[in-house]
C-alpha cells in the first residue's frame, strides 16, 4: 500500500438520500403501528414505502453511475465486500432469533409444559390435559386458537423448492462463469433462469401457505407450530422475493453491459445474498419441515 | 479518458472544499467529524432528557407514599429513563466518538461509507420522536421497564407498545449500519504500516463492539418483531397458552442484552487506555493482554446471558453452567483494570479533569464489577433479585463506568477538535461535584437493595426512607452537576486558550502526533506513514 491509495479513496459530498430514507422508514412504521389500531388508513405505510423504494433507486442509481465512471479504487472494493459480508451475517442473527425460538419451544417450553424436568406440578395445576408433541397440533388452551388438523409433510412442495433453491444456487454459479468468460449471452440467460426460478419458489410458497390455510387449518394463531412455521418461512420467502427482485436488476444491469471479469461486485454481492437464503432454507427444511 | 477528469476534479473540488453552510450541513453531510458532532449532540440532549425522567423518580421516591406520580406514571419513567439513556444517551455517544475518532486515529480520510454514515445517525431522531412520543399516547408510554418482558408488553402493554416496538426497529438498522461502517472503516482504511496490534486501544474495543452490534441487534429485532406477532397476529411466541413461554422472551431478550452491557462498557475501556498512558507518562503496559482480554469478555458475553434469570426459572445445571460462566468474565475485566492500575506504577501522573474522570472511572467501575460478582453467584442472587441493589450495580458501571468515560473522552479530546482547552478549573468541580454526587446517589441505594427494596416501585417501605432521601438528593446534585457539564461543553466549543497541536505532553497516537488542533475538515487526504 502506498499512500497513493488513500487518495484515491472516494470520499463523496453531501448527499439528500439519507434524510429521504429515514423520512421513508419512520412514515412507514408510524403508518403501520397507527393502522394496527385503526387510527390511519393503510395509505401512509404505503406512501413510506414509495418514498424507501424511491430513495434505494436514487442512492443505487447515484452509487452506480459513480461505479461506471470509475470513481471507486480496489480499496473502495474492498470496504463494500467487507460491508455485504457483515450484513449478511446480521441477516443470519435475525434467522437466528427465530430458530432459537423454533428450538427452545421443542426442547424446553413444549416438554415443561406437560412436566418434564421439574414442572410436573406446573402441567397438573395448568393444563393437565395437555401432551407434549412436535410439531404441536393440539396446544394447552385450543379455545384461545385456531388449531391445525395436519401438520405439513416435508416431500412435497418443501421438497420441490428445496430442489428449485439449490438449482438456482448453480444456474448463478454458472451466470458467474459466463460473467468471468466475458460470454455476456449466457451471463444473461443463466440469471434469467434463476430470477424465474426464484419468483417460481416464491409462487410455490404461496401455493403452499393457502393449502396450510385450506386444507390443513395451519395458521398462524394455529399455536407455537404455526408461530414458528410461518415467521420463519414468511422471513425467509420475503428475503427470497427481495434477492429475486435484486437479481433482476442485476440481470437488467448485465443485458446493459454493466459488468465486466474484474469489476461487478454488484454481482457477487447478490449472488452471496442468494446463497444465504439457500443456506436458510436448508435450515428450514431439516427444522421446520422435515425433523 | 474524460471519466479520468472527472474522478479529478471531483477530487480537487473534494479536498479544498470546507463544510457547506447553514442546516442543511448537517442534514446532507458526509463528513465523520460532522456526523460525529451530530451524535455527540444527540446523546447529550438525550441524556438531559433521560435525566429529567430520573429526577422525577428521585423526587417521588424522596419520601414514602405518593407524593407527586401516580404510579402508572412512575412505571413509564423508570422505563423510558431506562431505553432513552441504553439507547439514545451511551450508545450514540460512543458511535459519535468512534465518528470523531476513529478515522484520525488510523490514518483514513473519512469513514468507509460516509453516505450510510449520515443516514446511520438520521434514523436516531426519527427513532427518538417516535419512542418520545409514545408518552403522550392514551393509555400512556411503554411502562414495563426497559427490558419489556412478556407479558408486560404484549399481553398487557398499552397501545404505544407498537411505537416503541417500530422505534426499537429503527434504532437496530441504524446500529447495525454505524457498526458495518465502523469495522469496514477499521479493516480496510488504516494508514500504511497501522498494523492491527499497532491500533489504538479505542479502535480495537470498537472494532470489537461493532462485532457485538451486528450480532445482537438484529436478535433483538428478532425479538420485538415475535412480539409485535403476539400482540397483533395471533402468534403465541411468549404465550404458554398456545405451547409458546414468556421466559422464552428472557431468554432471547438477554442474548440481545448481556452483549448490550458490553457494547456500552468496551469502548469506555478503549477510551481509558488512551487517557491512562498519556497522564501517567508512560506507554500502557500490556497492551495485547488487553486486546485479548477485550476480544475474551466479547466471547463470554454471549454465554452468560441467563445469568438475568436466576429467579425465573431453569434447571439447576443451567443456573450453574451461567454462574460460573459469568464469574469467568472477571478475569479478562481484571486483566484490564491491573493493566490500568500497572500502567499508572512509577509513572510521573498528573491530574487533569480527563486523567480524574478516568482515574473515578477505574475505582467506581470496579465497584460495580464486584457488585457484579455478587449478583453472579446464583444462590445469592435469589435474595439480590429486582432490588436495588442491582440498580446500584448496573447504575455504578453505566454512570461512573460508561457516562465517566465519555466525560473523560470529551476533556481529552475537545481540545484536539475545536482548539480550544477548556477551562480546567470548572472541569475539576465537574469532577468533584459529579463524583461525590453520584456516589451519595448511587451508594446508598445498595444497603436499601440489600435491606430488601424492590426495584421499579413508587413507594416503599418506611425504614428505607433515610437512605432514599440521602439517594434522592445525591440525585438532585448529580443532575445538576451536568447541567453545568452543558455549559462547560458550550464554554469550550465558543472559544479558550488555544491548544497546541499535541494538546497534552504526554499524548501520543495519529490525532495528537500528525494533525493540527483543530484538525482540518478531512483530516488525512494523506495517509500518514505509521513506523
Amino acid at each position: 500500500m502506498s499512500s497513493a491509495t488513500n487518495e484515491e479513496y472516494y470520499v463523496p459530498h453531501g448527499t439528500h438520500w439519507p434524510i429521504i430514507g429515514s423520512i421513508g422508514l419512520a412514515l412507514t412504521v408510524v403508518g403501520i403501528a397507527n393502522y394496527l389500531h385503526d387510527t390511519w388508513s393503510a395509505t401512509p405505510i404505503f406512501v413510506g414505502l414509495a418514498i424507501i423504494v424511491f430513495m434505494m433507486y436514487g442512492w443505487f442509481g447515484q452509487v452506480i453511475t459513480e461505479s461506471l465512471s470509475g470513481f471507486y479504487s480496489k480499496q473502495v472494493d474492498a470496504t463494500f465486500r467487507w460491508s455485504m459480508s457483515w450484513f449478511i451475517f446480521s441477516e443470519v442473527m435475525f434467522f437466528a432469533a427465530f430458530f432459537g425460538a423454533l428450538f427452545y419451544a421443542r426442547q424446553y417450553s413444549i416438554p415443561w409444559l406437560d412436566g418434564a424436568s421439574n414442572n410436573d406440578a406446573t402441567a397438573q395445576y395448568l393444563w393437565p390435559d395437555f401432551e407434549a408433541a412436535w410439531p404441536l397440533l393440539s396446544v394447552p388452551v385450543s379455545e384461545k386458537f385456531n388449531e391445525a388438523t395436519a401438520v405439513m409433510g416435508a416431500w412435497g412442495l418443501p421438497a420441490i423448492n428445496t430442489a428449485i433453491l439449490l438449482t438456482s444456487g448453480w444456474t448463478v454459479t454458472l451466470a458467474h462463469w459466463a460473467l468471468k468468460r466475458r460470454d455476456s449471452t449466457w451471463l444473461v440467460y443463466w440469471l434469467f433462469a434463476t430470477v424465474v426460478l426464484g419468483f417460481g419458489f416464491v409462487g410455490l410458497q404461496g401455493y403452499e401457505y393457502v393449502h396450510a390455510y385450506q386444507d390443513l387449518n395451519l395458521r398462524l394463531d394455529s399455536g407455537i407450530y404455526g408461530s414458528t412455521f410461518f415467521m420463519l418461512t414468511g422471513f425467509h420467502g420475503f428475503h427470497v422475493t427481495m434477492g429475486a427482485i435484486m437479481l433482476t436488476i442485476i440481470m437488467i444491469r448485465a443485458a446493459k453491459g454493466h459488468f465486466t471479469p474484474e469489476n461487478h461486485f454488484a454481482f457477487e454481492a447478490v449472488a452471496w445474498y442468494w446463497h444465504f437464503v439457500d443456506v436458510v432454507w436448508l435450515g428450514l427444511f431439516i427444522f421446520v419441515y422435515w425433523l | 479518458m474524460s471519466t479520468e477528469i472527472t474522478h479529478d476534479t471531483a477530487h480537487d473540488e473534494h479536498d479544498h472544499h470546507g463544510p457547506a453552510k447553514g442546516l442543511m450541513r448537517w442534514v446532507t453531510t458526509t463528513n465523520h467529524k460532522d456526523i460525529g458532532t451530530l451524535y455527540l449532540w444527540l446523546s447529550f440532549i438525550m441524556l438531559l432528557y433521560g435525566g429529567a425522567m430520573a429526577m422525577v423518580i428521585r423526587l417521588e421516591l424522596f419520601q414514602p407514599g405518593l407524593q407527586f406520580v401516580e404510579p402508572h406514571f412512575f412505571n413509564q419513567m423508570t422505563t423510558m429513563h431506562g431505553l432513552v439513556m441504553v439507547f439514545g444517551a451511551i450508545m450514540p455517544a460512543f458511535v459519535g466518538l468512534a465518528n470523531w475518532l476513529v478515522p484520525m486515529m488510523i490514518g483514513a480520510p473519512d469513514m468507509a461509507l460516509p453516505r450510510m454514515n449520515n443516514w446511520s445517525f438520521w434514523i436516531l431522531p426519527f427513532a427518538f420522536a417516535i419512542l418520545a412520543s409514545t408518552s403522550f399516547m392514551e393509555g400512556g408510554g411503554p411502562a414495563f421497564g426497559w427490558t419489556f418482558y412478556a407479558p408486560l408488553s404484549t399481553t398487557y402493554g398499552p397501545d404505544s407498545t407498537d411505537f416503541f416496538i417500530f422505534a426499537v426497529h429503527l434504532m437496530g438498522i441504524s446500529s447495525v449500519m454505524g457498526s458495518i461502517n465502523i469495522i469496514a472503516t477499521i479493516l480496510n482504511m488504516r494508514a500504511p504500516g497501522m498494523t492491527l496490534m499497532k491500533m489504538p486501544l479505542f479502535v480495537w474495543t470498537w472494532l470489537i463492539t461493532a462485532y457485538l452490534l451486528i450480532a445482537v441487534m438484529p436478535v433483538l429485532a428478532g425479538a420485538v418483531t415475535m412480539m409485535l406477532t403476539d400482540r397483533h397476529f395471533g402468534t403465541s411466541f411468549f404465550d404458554a397458552a398456545g405451547g409458546g413461554d414468556p421466559v422464552m422472551f428472557q431468554h432471547i431478550f438477554w442474548f440481545f442484552g448481556h452483549p448490550e452491557v458490553y457494547i456500552m462498557i468496551l469502548p469506555a475501556f478503549g477510551v481509558i487506555s488512551a487517557i491512562v498512558p498519556t497522564f501517567a507518562r508512560k506507554p500502557l503496559f500490556g497492551y495485547s493482554s488487553m486486546v485479548y482480554a477485550s476480544a475474551s469478555i466479547a466471547i463470554l458475553s454471549f454465554m452468560v446471558w441467563a445469568h438475568h434469570m436466576f429467579t425465573t426459572g431453569m434447571p439447576v445445571a443451567g443456573e450453574l453452567y451461567f454462574m460460573y460462566a459469568t464469574i469467568l468474565i472477571s478475569v479478562p475485566t481484571g486483566v484490564k483494570v491491573f493493566n490500568w492500575v500497572t500502567t499508572m506504577w512509577k509513572g510521573s501522573m498528573t491530574f487533569e479533569t480527563p486523567m480524574l474522570f478516568a482515574l473515578g472511572f477505574i475505582v467506581m467501575f470496579t465497584i460495580g464489577g464486584f457488585s457484579g460478582l455478587m449478583l453472579g453467584v446464583a444462590p445469592v442472587d435469589t435474595q439480590y433479585h429486582d432490588t436495588y441493589f442491582v440498580v446500584a450495580h448496573f447504575h455504578y458501571v453505566l454512570v461512573t463506568g460508561a457516562l465517566y468515560s465519555i466525560i473523560a473522552a470529551f476533556y481529552y479530546w475537545v481540545p484536539k477538535w475545536t482548539g480550544h482547552m477548556y477551562d480546567e478549573t470548572l472541569g475539576k468541580i465537574h469532577f468533584w461535584w459529579s463524583t461525590i454526587a453520584v456516589n451519595v446517589l448511587f451508594f446508598p441505594q445498595h444497603f436499601v437493595g440489600l435491606a430488601g427494596m424492590p426495584r421499579r416501585i413508587p413507594d416503599y417501605s418506611l425504614q428505607f426512607a433515610e437512605f432514599n432521601q440521602i439517594s434522592s438528593i445525591g440525585g438532585f446534585a448529580f443532575g445538576l452537576a451536568q447541567i453545568f457539564f452543558l455549559y462547560i461543553v458550550i464554554k469550550t466549543i465558543k472559544g479558550g486558550v488555544k491548544a497546541t497541536d499535541k494538546v497534552w505532553e504526554g499524548a501520543t497516537g495519529l490525532e495528537f502526533e500528525e494533525l493540527p488542533s483543530p484538525p482540518p475538515y478531512h483530516s488525512f487526504t494523506q495517509a500518514p506513514q505509521v513506523k
